[in-house]
């Protein structure tokens, strides 16, 4: 009964419903897009060709050849079947097709005739610029200024009516620029605001437009635009209303650009401080920074370095992992990851763990390898105090402030499960975490203590090498923790500046100086300010016989040597600063010393004690007064032994090995339980001296 | 130096915890009858020297690892001649170790049943981690 299908036979199908309504690009832009005669004669469509027959008789020079001045006449008509067609689209060329006049020769077709009135001397304008401006999207505005091409910017009254003011203010080199141009007049007025900032924003936007155009239109819009500090009464104004946020962007523009050319953008009357002031005040409201922070952030960085850092601080760091090498290859690993679906690349040069994770379809944190500890998620700058640490195999290392545990695993790896390393942590609670990452990462040569970082090395010292990753005010980690931008005040750098002291004088002392393989102590912290880093360095060089060596590290910007009024050592060179903005890391500083000797320096005589070895590297043995010697032969004792023949305790010391490992919380410091020698005391003191 | 007696054992390690967090790794821990019960984080020092394996398939890693028994479905590989109730080390097919378990069922036994039968009870699975961080030891 019904129609049968027949797949063999094809049915001819013919334009679908939609193919009537646009006919493709290319047929569109035709109609904007004037061809170029004049380069080396460019194939044109018939559309082209008759169009610009049409311009080339109304310039002037003559007719063309005859066949598209024909077609000039052919071309009229043309117009009015082109238009039927597009009529959907273009209500306004429907009207045009009514009385058809040449364009723009005399007087224009549609209903605007009566106020559009075309320039008479204007033109030999060259139209090809009209190019750019119909690719922006104003497609139906700027096609009318097409068709007004010859007519004078100032003699028409636009659309939107505001023209002729904003050309009033310029000077006439730039109205002829602006002539070339009708059409961005009519774009920029739009978009510009009712402030004070008005004709500014409109000459900024026109010289983001312009930019193509040349150096001399520029010259012309620079001293047009005058950024102006607002009156009190703007204050006000501004005070009362909501913020907003595009006007004080603007204005942080501008301010900043009068500031690096202050004599000549200046305004007359107005001091530097002012504008300083304007700008931090800007600053503060568009990045939410309390005034303090960035007052400081001002005292470190350039204005404008300082953008870029705050700009960086809106944005999280990468995602980075680090490979477990204990477990698996970084090879290995990324394969295994690209194949979980993970888009990464390896992290650096300056790595060999290190991945850098863009974008996943799977939790990184989660995937079956993470679990089994192939790989630890750690920022990029956490992995830099660990190669500058550089461990050794078999040495014993001292991390005070281990939580969460991705320096001490690193550490580990390095050392490949030999030798001990003690992860000590304040807090119990995050203690738990350092232990489950231990545990997962199969790290076998830890033991993690939660005591109070100054109480080393009372608890146990003697290590090779210390690594204190200090509690800071985080002010390099702001785009992971965005309350500190507010809650960090002077008192609050303060507090950590002075435990950071504390903690660095004991990580020192719990170093041995006299170790074969090390007598390092690296310093860092996540912070930027200048109390935290410089200042702790320096007042550990003084307070100890430690000197700075190099990191190691061959990035990443030099301390600071002078400061404001402060003044450091010089060797101050040699710690390393990192930013987010320049490194794309979070923002560090490291500091690696090295401990010449186990002794203190001068200001602490009373507490010396009575026998130690002053040259670290002459004298392999260890050094008495550090309470816990390496686990050692016991030649080395003995030879300890001839030299402080007087010293029974000594020898007490020597048979206690297997108990030398576990912490001596219980005996008191042995610095104090030692009889003094007097004649041996003045002896040393002058070796001390003479370090 | 003689070995310790068992009450100065005592007193280094009550003394040694007053300090020490984590000395070393956890292998598991005795429950109030004295019962010994392995945790996850003995899995690397076991899984080399283990003889009874059961491979899981990619598919049912997931579930594993969150705690769920292996289904039939989900088995991969099993050695040969597991007895029932065997303890066995749970793999994925990448080798790597996932976990312990209790074999349900022989490996003849295996083959015959049908494909929602459980095959290996879970015990633990390194999926503890990170959903037990803070009871691990």
């Amino acid at each position: 009964m019904g129609r049968k299908l027949d797949p063999t036979r094809k049915e001819k199908r013919g334009p679908g419903r939609k193919a009537r309504k646009q006919r493709g690009a290319e047929v569109e832009l035709a109609r904007f897009l004037p061809p170029e005669p004049e380069t080396g004669r460019k194939k044109l469509s018939s559309h082209g060709r008759k169009r610009a027959a049409k311009r080339r008789q109304a310039a002037g020079s003559g007719p063309a050849a005859s066949g598209p001045l024909g077609a000039g006449g052919g071309g009229e008509e043309r117009k009015p079947t082109v238009e039927e067609q597009l009529s959907p689209q273009k209500g306004k060329r429907a009207v045009k097709a009514a009385g058809q006049t040449a364009r723009g020769r005399s007087g224009f077709s549609d209903g605007n005739s009566k106020w559009l009135a075309p320039a008479k001397a204007k033109k030999t304008q060259p139209k090809g610029n009209h190019v750019e401006l119909s690719s922006d999207g104003e497609v139906k505005e700027g096609s009318w200024e097409m068709e007004e091409e010859d007519g004078s910017s100032e003699e028409m009254v636009d659309d939107y009516g505001a023209s002729s003011s904003e050309e009033e203010e310029l000077l006439p080199i730039e109205k002829a620029a602006l002539k070339q141009k009708p059409d961005r007049e009519g774009l920029s007025e739009d978009d510009s605001e009712e402030e004070e900032e008005e004709a500014e924003e409109a000459s900024k936007q026109k010289m983001g437009q312009k930019k193509e155009e040349g150096p001399d239109l520029q010259l012309n819009l620079d001293i047009d635009e005058q950024f102006k500090l607002p009156t009190s009464e703007e204050i006000e104004k501004e005070a009362a209303e909501p913020l907003d946020l595009h006007v004080i962007h603007q204005r942080i523009q501008g301010n900043m650009e009068v500031l690096q050319d202050f004599g000549v953008k200046r305004e007359e009357g107005r001091s530097r401080q002012e504008y300083l002031a304007l700008l931090r005040r800007d600053m503060a409201a568009y990045y939410s920074y309390s005034d303090f922070l960035l007052t400081k952030l001002m005292d470190i960085f350039p204005l404008p370095e300082l953008i870029n850092f705050l700009e960086a601080n809106e944005v999280p760091r990468p995602v980075t992992i680090r490979t477990n090498t204990l477990k698996t290859r970084r090879r290995d690993l990324a394969q295994a990851l690209i194949n979980r679906g993970v888009n990464l690349d390896p992290l650096g040069k300056w790595s060999k763990t290190g991945l850098v994770i863009y974008d996943s379809t799977v939790p990184v944190g989660a995937t079956p390898e993470y679990l089994a500890g192939h790989y630890m998620l750690q920022g990029a700058s956490s992995l830099l105090p660990v190669m500058a640490l550089a461990p050794q195999e078999n040495e014993r290392i001292l991390d005070m402030c281990c939580a969460p545990g991705g320096k001490t695993s690193y550490i580990a790896q390095l050392m490949k499960n030999t030798g001990m390393i003690l992860a000590n942590d304040s807090s119990a609670e995050r203690l738990r975490s350092v232990v489950g990452n231990l545990h997962r990462l199969g790290v076998t040569n830890a033991v993690v203590s939660n005591c109070d970082g100054r109480q080393f090395p009372k608890v146990v010292g003697g290590f090779d090498r210390a690594l204190l990753d200090a509690p800071c005010s985080g002010t390099g980690v702001i785009s992971k923790d965005p309350a500190v931008k507010t809650n960090k005040d002077e008192k609050d750098i303060q507090r950590c500046a002075h435990l950071q002291k504390e903690l660095i004088l004991s990580a020192i002392d719990s170093v041995n100086a006299a170790s074969e393989t090390g007598g390092y102590i690296v310093y860092c912290t996540c912070s930027i300010m200048v109390e935290e880093n410089e200042c702790v360095v320096d007042y550990a060089l003084k307070k100890r016989n430690v000197r700075l060596v190099a990191t190691g590290l061959d990035f990443g910007k030099e301390g600071f040597t002078r400061f404001k009024d402060r003044r450091f050592h010089p060797s101050l060179k040699s710690t390393r600063r990192f930013y987010p903005h320049t490194h794309n890391m979070d923002g560090f500083f490291i500091a690696k010393f090295k401990k010449f000797s186990n002794a203190l320096p001068q200001a602490q005589k009373d507490e010396e004690p009575a026998v130690e070895t002053a040259a670290p590297s002459t004298v392999p043995d260890t050094v008495i007064t550090e309470p816990l010697p390496k686990k050692k032969k016991l030649e080395e004792s003995k030879a300890d032994k001839e030299q402080k023949l007087p010293q029974p305790a000594l020898k007490k010391k020597c048979s206690s090995q297997a108990q030398r490992r576990p912490l001596k919380a219980a005996r008191p410091f042995p610095k104090m339980m030692r009889p003094k020698v007097p004649a041996r005391k003045k002896k040393h003191r002058v070796k001390a001296n003479g370090q | 130096m003689r070995p310790l007696t068992e009450a100065e054992t005592r007193a280094v390690f009550e003394k040694l915890g007053k300090y020490l967090v984590a000395p070393g790794t956890c292998f598991g821990k005795f429950t109030k009858s004295q019962k010994f019960r392995l945790s996850v984080t003995a899995l690397d020092f076991l899984a080399p020297y283990a003889k009874y394996k059961v491979w899981v398939k990619p598919g049912s890693e997931q579930s594993f690892l969150y705690g769920n028994h292996v289904l039939k479905s989900g088995l991969g590989r099993i050695t040969e001649n597991t007895a029932q109730y065997q303890g066995v080390v749970v793999y994925s097919m990448a080798d790597v170790p996932l976990g312990f378990g209790v074999a349900a069922k022989s490996t003849q036994e295996c083959r015959k049943v049908d494909p929602l039968a459980i095959v290996v009870f879970h015990q633990a699975d390194v999926g503890e981690y990170v959903r037990n961080e803070e009871t691990l030891t």
